[in-house]
């Protein structure tokens, strides 16, 4: 099965395991996935100002680029996949955008929004099957417990997203089942890491991402994991408790025993 | 979309949302993660636009605290959806010329060795033109 792949910017250079290991994850589950030529960073965050045009177009190109491959659109971080997905929103809702783009980019084919977005969790739960995705473990992680960490952009806005329920989320800890691991739910695992805050204040993001390592701590997590590159980052950095932090792609690959390969 | 003079109405307009749907229950700044940072917080966004009371607003380093996490969005029961008076606030701001929050000459001494590209062009949407 053929699918458009959008890694986006911070694949390329600090969260290149988030993407290579699930290069080798979709190779082993038999999903090929198809880099998008020239695609363009999203931006990372979506601006919820409806007369913010001209910083959406990237999303626009990609999702057009991939209409005219006739493939869904496959997304892994977690603000790429937020961006994506609600620019795709606008092009079919906001008239005044879908007109301003027409006329900017003037395709031969206009696009309106007919690309579908998937995230590659929701590619390994809708397409593949978390079942069928449990009798291709060959290393189960033999009851771990590990907590998910949605953060924002996963989830919300929920009637964009559509990915899963906003507030009681199980893609993820169905995942880790799949796996063989253990889910811990922990009431801050929708909660926000602090995010792009870290750049200009840091205390504030040390606040935030220490909340939810506390959170997941004293529910027993053994692991956090997670689908974007910036709440890793500010658990890993800013988070004042000592348990590991990694992508989800990389517990995929070690059970689908492909870790080590390249 | 047309251009007007008046603030009030390019405000409402920019953010696409009713601060008249308001039902003041508070709840967006009782779930804003970064509500106790903030001067104005997201329920006072709502109702000091529909006053029309915007230069306030402007001039407060509330606009640049909104995480863009979306939980006022998601759980605001009115559809109100606080963070995008934010927003439109927020693009208010630095559309004007010389107002941008974050300049590229300031970046080299944030940065640490992992901080992850999406950090930085996050941060340049939200704060600079």
């Amino acid at each position: 099965m053929k699918f458009s792949y959008y890694p986006g910017c911070t694949l390329k250079t600090k969260a290149k395991e988030l993407d290579k290991y699930a290069r080798l994850s979709a190779e082993a589950l038999g999903i090929d996935l198809v880099e998008l030529e020239n695609w363009q960073c999203c931006g990372g965050a979506y601006s919820m100002a409806k007369d913010e045009i001209a910083s959406k177009l990237s999303s626009v190109r990609a999702l057009a680029a991939a209409k005219e491959k006739g493939q869904d659109l496959v997304t892994l971080c977690s603000a790429c996949h937020n961006v994506l997905k609600q620019v795709n929103n606008d092009m079919t809702t906001n008239e005044d955008m879908i007109n301003r783009v027409h006329n900017y980019m003037k395709d031969e084919e206009p696009y309106n929004g007919e690309t579908k977005v998937i995230h590659f969790l929701e590619l390994l739960r809708d397409v593949v099957g978390f079942d069928k995705l449990k009798e291709k473990v060959v290393n189960p992680l033999g009851g771990k417990k590990v907590a998910a960490y949605y953060g924002c952009l996963l989830l919300r806005p929920s009637k964009i997203m559509a990915m899963d329920n906003p507030e009681n989320p199980t893609i993820i800890e169905d995942f880790i089942r799949a796996i063989g691991g253990e889910p811990v739910v922990y009431p801050y695992r929708n909660e926000c890491c602090g995010g792009y805050i870290a750049l200009e204040d840091k205390n504030n993001a040390i606040k935030k991402s220490t909340l939810v390592m506390e959170s997941a701590e004293k529910n027993g997590a053994e692991e956090i994991i997670t689908a974007c590159p910036l709440c890793l980052y500010n658990l890993n950095k800013n988070g004042a408790v000592e348990l590991p932090v990694k992508y989800f792609t990389e517990l995929l690959a070690e059970a689908l025993g492909v870790k080590g390969e390249n | 979309m047309s251009f007007s003079n008046n603030l009030k109405e390019n405000v409402i307009r920019s953010a696409g949302v009713d601060p008249k749907k308001c039902m003041k229950c508070g709840k967006c700044t009782a779930t804003c993660p970064n509500g106790n940072e903030m001067e104005y917080k997201p329920h006072q966004f709502v109702y000091m636009v529909e006053k029309g009371d915007i230069e306030p607003l402007m001039n407060t380093d509330s606009i640049y605290k909104c995480l863009s996490c979306f939980a006022c969005v998601e759980r605001c029961p009115r559809g109100v959806e606080p963070a995008k008076f934010i927003e439109a606030v927020r693009v208010a701001k630095i559309r004007k010329q010389g107002e941008n929050h974050l300049k590229a000459d300031m970046i080299p001494d944030l940065l640490d060795e992992d901080l992850p590209q999406q950090a930085i062009v996050t941060a340049f949407r939200k704060y600079s033109k």
